[in-house]
């Protein structure tokens, strides 16, 4: 029997969060964060990427994205202040304020792809 | 002293070190190991990035034409070149570290654990080249 | 190839100090001598108060792991040549108490060594005139790995976690139940989820990667635990969503 305990679930989280932001921040990052800046690459047009945004396949995956890596760092962050800062004795305002932060940015992922249908 | 001894936790002669806060500065495995948890904040600022460049095309057109001017901004330019690295340092950590994980038997046999790792880069080319497609076709 | 080789032992007279010292000494050093004989050479002939564990000087018995120039390591396996001319810094296994000098309490690596149920767990045992279990090379290798740890503690001795939170059920001890689950003749592998299940069991590791890294015996309870990690988690889903079974 085992105990009903919520970290088995948030450890899956974290690991799906893991795979799913490996696999597709870095291309993103390049293009939206580096290439376009810095002029190595035209960026595209606000009409397509608003035609993207309202495709359902992409806003599906991109709230998988954004949920899942959000859940990846809530788990990850709070476990390194544990051991980098040992405040283990804070660990209820710890796991609220990162929990608590993925499911703020969750919504609202949410709801702006919700919007952009 | 009891007769018989009772061997207990409790021996105050016994020398306890405590961990220091900077146990972490000690070995280069351990500060390597808290760079890649590290990595995590900024997958988390590129998330929040996400959010804001969806938010601004929703805006519209001025919007954003504004974010991309603010995206070249030196400060903000550096902290996704910054991101890029540490995003890299995760993917290549976490490939490594999947396999340790994933096993996977077909029948009898172990998958090898080198080819769940060639898989996992192989669905990262793969991914990175469908997101550069689709945002770059004209 | 110096001949002599400078030992800084570690000190703690627990009657006498409250700090631990450290005693400077020049041992021979000829190439095939390890640290171990370097503080056989220091009891017999120079300083006999120095206490230290060690038996079967040939890294199977797991008793004489300690901090070699701030790395944990077996001095039976540790080649003195490879340090000279020093100087050679020894001290006890860390994330252990220290009881005296170099010999560490090794108790609550015990207690949660036998808190796993490292034995094969059967409903009903075979009696003996139906014969042995019968096990392939394939089944053998399941676990094979996991079964060649000595009990050293060196896992513990790397870990920061466990520095950090001595409930930590710890390396070994996982890689060890490990050895049981995935051995095909143990039915026993619900009984030892509760005690890993924990949140001072499997979940504790944050998969630093020391343990592998100093493990003498290549047992690699990192990968154990990982793996463990993704047994447990399915298994939790399932008894969340068929709690009466599956």
């Amino acid at each position: 029997m085992i105990k009903r305990d919520a970290e088995p679930l948030l450890w899956m989280l974290f690991s799906a969060g893991g795979v799913v932001s490996a696999m597709l921040l870095p291309a993103l990052v390049f293009l939206f964060g580096v290439a376009f800046p810095l002029g190595w690459l035209t960026p595209p047009a606000r009409d397509h990427m608003r035609t993207l945004l309202a495709n359902p396949l992409v806003a599906l995956v991109l709230i998988g994205l954004i949920v899942l890596s959000l859940f990846h760092w809530a788990h990850r962050f709070r476990h390194t202040l544990y051991d980098g800062l040992q405040i283990k004795h804070l660990e209820e305002v710890i796991a609220t304020l990162c929990y608590g932060g993925a499911v703020i940015g969750s919504a609202a992922a949410v709801y702006l792809l919700w919007q952009a249908r | 002293m009891p007769e018989i001894p009772a061997y207990t936790d409790y021996h105050p002669r016994w020398l306890r070190r405590r961990v220091s806060t900077y146990w972490w500065l000690g070995k280069w495995s351990y500060f390597a190991f808290v760079l890649r948890e590290g990595s995590c904040i900024f997958v988390a600022w590129f998330v929040v990035y996400l959010l804001l460049l969806i938010h601004r095309v929703l805006q519209g057109e001025a919007a954003y034409q504004a974010f991309l001017a603010w995206s070249a901004r030196p400060s903000v330019l550096l902290l996704n070149i910054v991101s890029f690295v540490f995003l890299l340092y995760h993917t290549i950590t976490f490939f490594d570290a999947a396999p340790r994980a994933l096993v996977v038997h077909i029948g009898k046999t172990r998958v090898p654990e080198k080819l769940i790792g060639v898989s996992h880069y192989a669905a990262w080319l793969v991914a990175s080249v469908v997101v550069i497609w689709l945002v770059m076709r004209p | 190839m110096p001949d002599h080789i400078t030992l800084q032992v570690a000190r703690y007279l627990p009657e006498k100090q409250t700090e631990p010292t450290f005693d400077e000494h020049e041992v021979p050093c000829p190439k095939d001598w390890v640290v171990l004989d370097g503080l056989n050479y220091i009891k017999d002939r120079i300083d006999g108060t120095l206490s230290y564990r060690w038996s079967c000087r040939m890294g199977i018995c797991g008793s004489c792991g300690m901090t070699v120039n701030g790395e944990p390591k077996l001095t039976c396996a540790t080649f003195m040549a490879d340090y000279a001319p020093g100087p050679l810094r020894i001290e006890p296994l860390r994330n252990f108490p220290v009881v005296r000098d170099l010999i560490v309490d090794i108790g609550d690596f015990m207690r949660k060594l036998v808190s796993v149920k490292p034995f094969i767990v059967r409903r009903y045992e075979k009696p003996i005139s139906e014969g042995e279990y019968l096990q392939t090379p394939e089944e053998l290798d399941e676990y094979k790995q996991f079964s060649m740890c000595i009990n050293c503690m060196l896992c513990y001795a790397a870990c920061p976690i466990y520095g950090l939170d001595p409930k930590f059920i710890g390396p070994a001890a996982i890689a060890l139940a490990q050895r049981y689950n995935l051995d095909n003749r143990d039915e026993g592998a619900a009984q030892r989820m509760d005690v890993l299940s924990e949140h001072a069991g499997i979940w504790g590791c944050t998969f630093v990667g020391e343990c592998t890294k100093v493990c003498p015996k290549h047992v690699d309870p990192a990968g154990a635990i990982q793996r463990y990690k993704l047994t447990g988690a399915l298994e939790s889903m399932k008894a969340f969503f068929m709690p009466r079974g599956a």
